[in-house]
């Protein structure tokens, strides 16, 4: 059966989505990922879905799942590279994400970990993104 | 002996383009500024030409035929070129209705006679008239509707400029109504902006949008949530007094929204959101 590849890199856990989801991959995907961010006792979860182009609400609601999951597991997640149409279809099904962070792309996506992991470690309340 | 009506108007060909230009040359309303008088004669001479030759006993009993084509689409072809230098649809009108009356004039002398083939070879030309005056009215009003989507196209191409203010700040100033069609293409503009131009903050400035009702903030905020999505930051800015009340009044959250009175102050956040500091230049300070 088909995986999406999640690989370990430091504190962080990196997922790449090169081919587009279909609903069975992206319920492996979720429970593949909490898997490993119990295993690896991950920080920080890096999803990139710049080559996707085509999403439905099954799937926005996956990746918020994976955000809200990996956060109760103690990991933050940044999404990155999302194409403009794919933010657009998100927006009109009514799903903005709450409790994912996101950036541009997998560089800033990187910076942004790095930020919240390293203000996590100081002081566990310190947030400057306003997605709460 | 029955005459016939087309060969006795063919007959006439120039004293009716005479009469012709000569009714039209004493409308008060002529437009010398748009059309010369030469050019107006040779438009007109085209016309009568073509008229004169497609018309025939045998063709004037049914006028709706294909046999007309040619006089329509010439006609049509004036019509629009009027439409655009900007005629009136008067000035139009009275361009067609005042053939009508040179040509009945031509009826008028080659029936000098017979009264009753007077009245009906007039019937048969007025048909005709009529129906040429409706084909150039719908083309006119055509022509102007052209004019008019082509104005709106480029009205709301040039409406949404994504402007690059700073190294990763994109501003985008919205002058006129948001409506949902508008802020689909704003939305779209402004989201492959931030991935081409791979910046982090956008400044949404709205004090160009005359009202703010619930639609329209709906709008801004759908907007606002896809280029978070996208990973950027977005501030909207100038919010008018009158905005804010009918914000407020309507009962809309915008809590969730970084807002700005002014352009100037969104930017000023966005340099510090950046890390960025603008400082006077010390000579300047020396200067002084």
């Amino acid at each position: 059966m088909d995986r999406i590849p999640i690989l370990r890199m430091g504190h962080f856990l990196l997922v790449t989505i090169q081919i587009d989801l279909y609903d069975r991959l992206a319920t492996n995907l979720e429970s593949d990922l909490v898997q490993m961010v119990n295993k690896t006792e991950a920080k920080g979860v890096l999803i990139d879905i710049s080559a996707l182009s085509i999403v439905d609400s099954f799937m926005g609601r996956i990746l918020g799942n994976i955000g809200s999951m990996s956060k109760i597991m103690d990991a933050e997640t940044v999404v990155v590279g999302m194409q403009p149409a794919v933010a657009i279809t998100l927006i009109e099904l009514g799903l903005e994400l709450k409790g994912v962070h996101t950036a541009l792309n997998v560089e800033r996506g990187m910076e942004l970990l790095k930020e919240k992991i390293g203000s996590y470690d100081r002081e566990p309340e310190d947030d400057e993104d306003s997605t709460e | 002996m029955k005459l016939d009506i087309a060969k006795g108007l063919q007959k006439r060909k120039n004293q009716l383009l005479e009469d012709w230009m000569s009714l039209q040359l004493a409308d008060a309303g002529l437009r010398e500024d748009l059309m010369s008088n030469e050019e107006l004669r040779e438009q007109s001479n085209e016309l009568i030409e073509v008229l004169l030759n497609t018309i025939s006993e045998k063709k004037l009993e049914n006028i709706e035929s294909a046999d007309f084509d040619p006089v329509h689409e010439i006609l049509s072809g004036i019509s629009i070129s009027r439409a655009r230098q900007g005629f009136s649809p008067r000035e139009t009108g009275i361009y067609v209705f005042s053939l009508k009356e040179a040509l009945i004039k031509g009826l008028q002398e080659d029936y000098k006679d017979d009264p009753p083939a007077l009245i009906e070879a007039i019937l048969k030309i007025s048909k005709l008239m009529d129906s040429l005056g409706v084909v150039t009215f719908e083309t006119f009003i055509k022509g102007r509707e052209e004019v008019i989507l082509r104005q709106t196209d480029e009205i709301s191409e040039i409406s949404t400029p994504v402007i690059r203010v700073w190294e990763g700040i994109l501003a985008l100033p919205i002058i006129g109504t948001l409506d949902s069609a508008r802020t689909q293409v704003v939305m779209e503009n402004l989201l492959q902006q931030i991935v081409e131009s791979g910046s982090t903050i956008a400044i949404l400035d709205i004090s160009g949008v005359p009202a703010v009702d619930s639609l329209v903030a709906q709008h801004l905020i759908k907007t606002v949530a896809a280029t978070r999505l996208m990973g950027a930051e977005c501030i909207i800015s100038g919010i008018r007094p009158e905005i804010a009340q009918t914000v407020v009044h309507l009962g809309i959250d915008l809590s969730n929204i970084v807002t700005k009175a002014t352009l100037a102050s969104a930017l000023k956040h966005a340099f510090s959101l950046l890390k960025l500091e603008v400082k006077k230049a010390q000579k300047e300070k020396a200067a002084i």
